[in-house]
């Protein structure tokens, strides 16, 4: 156990930020749906996975550049996103939560199912290595770098569609009150088709940055996808700005813990952090909607 | 204009209006009046397709609004002010005036209607980056009509303007009603301030448990002993 405050916990720091980057750009497309439509995704994580074999499969099987299967790529897990709202969650939009967490539910088991029948059990890697930097004696990957500056902007992009346009201030409208949408000329049914297309693209984003640093496996949601959730319930749950937050405090628990004791205490810190927050604060840090 | 005949509606199996005939002429103020619970706010939620009608016929300008879907009836010329309000708490001044012109053709011209609201009520500029849920109950009012009129509407239907303010601020929302009539709007207001509402419209329609009960102009209403002493009580 070594915690000083040297230049490997420096590196540990900032290897959280960049850390960070990414968890925010998972929980974003989570907690945009959710503050929209008011249903989880439990089966986001999987939308992922989807993201990243579509990508290796267009570009290895394939053979397209990666550029160009990477686009694809957001493209089929953007329109997973429209055929999971249209056909899982609409049906049981007006019932009660406990129905809509097991049909997502179910729909995770079924992609685990279906990738595994297409792709088998064994790891695929895309075999693209971006090297490392290194910066007075401390290492950072590129591939951690890219994420970082690639999640940033997106979530900066997605901010100023919120803000600036008239489709994004409605889907934020939607989530304060859908009832009177209509009054507004807004067809609530396709805003929630766009917002579930959007929150499907972003899992397709985090994919093509995922793909530059993991190997892909059909379990490979359930190695992030509960961190993904624990992010967003510590940030408030449909609360983006909470999501952004809480991404970079967990990101912190994760690297320290892991540099001063190991990886596994890393994660076991920040859920024991993520307990207490939840005792003391049941709503999350910014609890509320955007 | 607006033409009802015939309407019924109702919340599953209440029955809430009962073969509702009336219209509304072109630069008309006219006022639904009646007790709390006689239908009058199902009435404008019937018109604006919230809620369906399940008989009768209602049309504006010669469209018929049972055929047309609830997000295209504001494409008919038709703004709905909603009871209590209903601003977009947490968007801003100037976003819920974005939302109020959401539909195509308002879109185009959004930078023109946003000039006009804000030079008829000087006020929501101001306040234009202030989220609107912090803002005072008649402010708020304001902004309601103001994000209605930036559908470039006809007909502005206003259901209890006045519900919740208090009474300084009552008069002002009834000085904003006549301002949006003599900027040339036609007007369907609901109110349960009859005394005031009878002032400012032309004329008006009196429900009772869902259906009309006698309709006239609104000096003749107003002159009535039953209707002063029901509603007003005088």
């Amino acid at each position: 156990m070594d915690c000083a405050l040297d230049i490997f916990f420096l590196e540990a720091v900032l290897n959280g930020l960049l850390l960070a980057g990414l968890l925010a750009l998972l929980a974003l497309g989570l907690n945009l749906v959710f503050g929209v439509i008011d249903v989880v995704w439990i089966c986001y994580a999987e939308l992922v996975m989807v993201g990243m074999y579509a990508i290796f499969h267009f570009h290895k099987v394939v053979g397209l550049p990666l550029p160009v299967a990477m686009a694809l790529g957001i493209l089929v897990v953007a329109v997973a996103g429209v055929i999971l709202h249209a056909v899982v969650i609409r049906p049981v939009l007006d019932t009660p939560p406990i129905n809509q967490l097991l049909v997502t539910g179910g729909v995770l088991f079924f992609l685990q199912a279906a990738a595994t029948m297409a792709f088998g059990v064994e790891f695929k890697n895309i075999g693209v290595q971006l090297g490392s930097v290194s910066f007075a004696d401390m290492y950072f990957s590129w591939n951690r770098i890219l994420t970082f500056v690639v999640a940033l902007a997106i979530v900066l992009v997605l901010w100023q569609f919120l803000r600036r346009t008239f489709v994004g201030t409605a889907i934020r409208a939607v989530s304060q009150d859908r009832q009177i949408m209509p009054l507004m000329g807004v067809d609530t049914r396709q805003i929630y088709l766009i917002t579930s297309a959007i929150g499907g693209g972003l899992a397709g984003l985090a994919a093509t940055l995922m793909v530059l640093q993991f190997d892909i496996y059909p379990q490979i949601g359930l190695q992030f996808g509960p961190l993904v959730f624990m992010i967003c319930v510590l940030g408030g749950l449909g609360s983006m700005v909470g999501g952004f937050v809480a991404a970079f405090i967990i990101a912190q628990f994760i690297t320290i813990g892991g540099s001063c004791f190991a990886t596994e205490w890393g994660y076991a810190v920040a859920f024991l952090f993520f307990m207490v927050i939840i005792f003391i604060r049941p709503q999350g840090l910014f609890g509320g909607k955007v | 204009m607006l033409e009802l005949t015939g309407i019924n509606a109702g919340y599953g199996q209440f029955q809430a209006l009962f073969g509702v005939s009336m219209r509304v002429e072109a630069g008309e103020a006219v006022a639904v009046i009646g007790a709390n619970g006689a239908g009058k706010t199902t009435l404008l939620r019937v018109i604006s397709g919230l809620l369906p009608a399940s008989a009768g016929a209602m049309s504006m300008e010669g469209t018929d609004l049972r055929r047309t879907p609830p997000h295209r009836i504001i494409e008919t010329g038709i703004a709905h002010v909603p009871e209590s309000r209903r601003l977009f708490p947490r968007l801003s001044v100037e976003e819920n005036l974005r939302m109020g012109a959401f539909v195509k053709p308002a879109r185009a011209r959004f930078a023109e209607r946003l000039d006009y609201v804000y030079g008829l009520f000087p006020r929501l500029a101001e306040r234009r980056n202030q989220l609107a849920g912090t803002m005072s109950g008649g402010e708020q009012q304001m902004c309601a009509i103001g994000r209605a009129l930036m559908s470039g509407p006809k007909l502005v239907l206003l259901d209890e303007p006045s519900m919740g303010l208090a009474p300084v601020i009552v008069t002002q929302v009834f000085d904003l009603v006549r301002r949006i009539r003599s900027e040339g709007y036609t007007v369907l207001i609901v109110e349960q301030n009859v005394a005031q509402v009878l002032k400012v419209v032309d004329r008006a329609y009196l429900i009772e448990v869902g259906r009309v009960d006698r309709s006239g102009p609104a000096a003749e209403l107003l002159a009535s002993d039953d209707i002063r002493r029901a509603y007003m009580g005088l």
